[in-house]
């Protein structure tokens, strides 16, 4: 039930790999078998609740934890014996862990002075880093004379000062508040794009992983549940935990009723009707499967204009019981004659924006056949 | 008649007199609190040291008090009389000079070793499990429940010459006489160090324990060994809990009289011996004084770096605050 074989465009062999892997803390089975593949240059996040064993995994990474049972290997080299001094790799703490009692400089420089590095050397570099993550004006600061921002800052340019082949990220945004967080995930993807460094994040935030991602796992109680590309994972979910876990979604159970050459039939009781859907998966008439529909991918109409311009193969008469506005798009709640609640986002164009007063308002949603995913997990 | 709506004189007045006892009040409780402890340092505190200070310059004679007082009267007027003779005899004869240097030596050296067997210590305890810490803890602070006089006479009788000590090392063969231990410089440092090791390990640890483990992960992560770790990371961020158990050790020690009287070498004395020497035994309460007066002086300058070190700790923890709560 491990990962979906991940499609690799190179032939390259993977810059990390686990083999594997697992990790136990007494009786706790931290991390579960987690085998996984990790390509260099690529921005990999590694998402999932607390507790589900991501920053366990990091820290075998680092070499902060041994593995209780499997193998990691960075770029061909067993890291099995090899102490954290040593690895080709560093991190970024989640709580930065910057050293108190040194400035910016010295908390830069802390990771050259281990090496055979001359002065100058080391001067210039620190200068270089402090550049790209903008902090030249603050290196004689302390840390706990900057920003949260400005902390985040150094402690990435710290951790980037050895340009390591492979940067750990702990939670790298969560102490951020969300305009800084943005504006550092773009910066982050602009530092990575131009030092072509490989990058590991763990993050409990899904758009965060998102938006930095050029792959992800999904992680659950210790194992990974699916890996993919953000688009993959969000429109293609394995299973109901996934579906839940990135971004809201509908869940509706439901029985296979006939399956076509390229689409299924699915009665849905909590709807009262059956689903089309093209998304084609292994099972067979009289399964129980659940059917998840992303919010987005409802069309709201009025109950009057029936039908025009509505090109979902799948509808549904409803009632709408609440409307939530939040700026960008408005949520709408919508009570099917069963009493089922289904969610829909509707984006807030010009003139459209919805009003509190539709409430009790018949509507009738619909939806293609595409954006009908059939779970059967 | 009091015109409505406006409050009447005797009103104003009375609440005028209200907020007075109110702010008074607030006021009295303020100056009470700073008083109480300012009163007992000035009774207990400062009015023995000006008496000391008084005597220091006063002249020893045979009578009750056997000192010469500081004024003489002379028609109704106190004419001062400050003699120096007491000074100068500690500053010509070289018996003090040396005991004083003694006693600085001793301090230094007990401080150091506290320092090197209480880091080692103190840095375990705080590395501990949770459960452990406060055993460990327990155990550093359990000797203070036994007097303090009962453990220092404890080491003299495992230290004498047919004691504990001595006789086990004949038995097994070691040596065929006993090794004199107690009353030389050894004796001395054992039972310094062990009567003020707690005040080494306690700071320390209460510095150690506060340092974040991540610190140390990050070091190693940027490829320092953890020798080169700690000494970059752990030591420079300790440096307040070691100035703070070395003052802490080495001010008392300086003045110590009871361990190097009963476990000290007897040909060269300590400065608080010399003290207790001059004032009940030679009688000669102006030198005492003296002599009081000079190790005062001595420690002045560690008193105050020990203060500063406090401050600064009880500042940063205030900044610190400060920050979680940003």
């Amino acid at each position: 039930m491990n990962a979906q074989p991940s499609t690799s465009p190179d032939s390259a062999p993977p810059y990390v790999r686990l083999e594997a892997v697992s990790k136990k803390f007494g009786e706790f089975l931290a991390v579960d078998a987690v085998s996984l593949e990790i390509r260099r240059g690529e921005i990999f996040c590694l998402l999932g609740g607390s507790g589900s064993g991501k920053t366990t995994l990091l820290r075998m990474l680092a070499g902060f934890e041994a593995p209780s049972a499997g193998r990691i290997t960075i770029d061909g080299a067993d890291m099995s014996a090899v102490p954290p001094y040593e690895r080709p790799v560093n991190m970024m703490f989640q709580s930065y862990a910057l050293f108190p009692h040194m400035s910016v400089e010295k908390n830069i420089a802390f990771g050259l002075e281990q090496e055979r590095i001359g002065r100058a050397e080391v001067r210039r570099r620190v200068a270089d880093i402090l550049e790209i993550v903008q902090m030249s004006p603050y290196a004689a600061r302390k840390p706990h004379q900057l920003s949260g921002g400005q902390r985040q800052r150094v402690a990435l340019a710290r951790a980037l000062i050895k340009r390591p082949k492979l940067l750990l990220l702990d939670e790298p945004l969560a102490a951020l508040d969300r305009k800084l967080r943005e504006r550092t995930q773009f910066e982050l993807l602009n530092i990575q794009e131009r030092l072509g460094v490989t990058f590991i994040v763990v993050t409990h935030d899904q758009e965060e992983a998102m938006t930095l991602a050029t792959r992800m796992g999904v992680m659950d109680r210790g194992r990974i549940v699916q890996v993919g590309t953000p688009a993959e994972i969000y429109e293609a979910p394995v299973n109901r935990f996934v579906a839940d876990f990135i971004g809201s979604v509908n869940l509706l159970e439901g029985r296979v009723v006939a399956l076509g050459a390229a689409d299924l039939t699915i009665r849905c009781e909590p709807l009262g009707c059956t689903i089309r859907s093209a998304h084609r998966v292994e099972c067979a008439p009289g399964d129980a499967v659940w059917v998840a529909i992303r919010p987005e991918k409802i069309v709201l109409a009025a109950e009057g204009g029936a039908g025009e311009g509505q090109p979902g193969e799948n509808r549904v008469a409803g009632r709408i019981r609440e409307v939530a506005y939040m700026g960008d798009v408005s949520i709408c709640l919508v009570e099917i004659e069963s009493g089922k609640v289904v969610r829909v986002t509707l984006p807030n164009r010009a003139g459209t924006a919805m009003q509190r007063d539709l409430r009790q308002a018949p509507v009738m949603l619909s939806w293609d056949a595409a954006s009908s995913v059939i779970l059967t997990r | 008649m009091e015109q409505p709506g406006r409050p009447g004189l005797i009103e104003r007045l009375q609440n005028r007199a209200r907020r007075g006892l109110v702010t008074s009040r607030r006021h009295l409780g303020r100056r009470f609190v700073i008083g109480v402890p300012a009163l007992w340092l000035a009774v207990f505190f400062l009015v023995p040291f000006l008496i000391v200070l008084k005597i220091s310059f006063a002249e020893p004679r045979l009578a009750i008090p056997p000192y010469t007082p500081l004024f003489t009267w002379l028609h109704a007027l106190p004419i001062p009389k400050v003699h120096f003779s007491g000074y100068l005899y500690l500053f010509t004869d070289p018996l003090y000079l040396r005991s004083y240097l003694y006693s600085v030596m001793v301090a230094a050296v007990s401080t150091l070793l506290c320092l090197l067997i209480g880091y080692p210590m103190a840095y375990a305890i705080a590395r501990a499990d949770e459960a452990w810490r406060t055993l460990l803890l327990m155990l550093i602070v359990l000797p203070f429940w036994t007097s303090f006089l009962l453990r220092v006479y404890a080491w003299i009788g495992l230290l004498q010459n047919d004691g504990l000590i001595n006789n086990v090392l004949m038995s097994v063969g070691l040596t065929g006489h006993p090794v004199t231990l107690l009353q030389t410089d050894f004796s001395l440092y054992i039972g310094i160090v062990y009567s003020y090791l707690p005040y080494m390990i306690l700071p320390l640890y209460a510095n150690l324990e506060k340092h974040d483990p991540a610190l140390l992960e990050a070091a190693a992560d940027l490829g320092a060994r953890p020798l080169r770790a700690f000494l970059r990371v752990t030591l420079p961020q300790s440096l307040p809990g070691i100035a703070a158990g070395s003052l802490l050790v080495f001010i008392p020690a300086v003045g110590e009289y009871v361990i190097p009287t009963l476990l000290g070498r007897t040909d060269q004395i300590m400065i608080g011996r010399m003290l207790s020497d001059e004032f009940f035994d030679n009688r000669d309460w102006p030198v005492a004084s003296g002599v009081a007066i000079l190790i005062l002086l001595l420690l002045v300058v560690p008193i105050v770096l020990l203060q500063r070190v406090e401050r600064s700790e009880f500042e940063a923890e205030a900044e610190a605050q400060a920050q979680v709560e940003a």
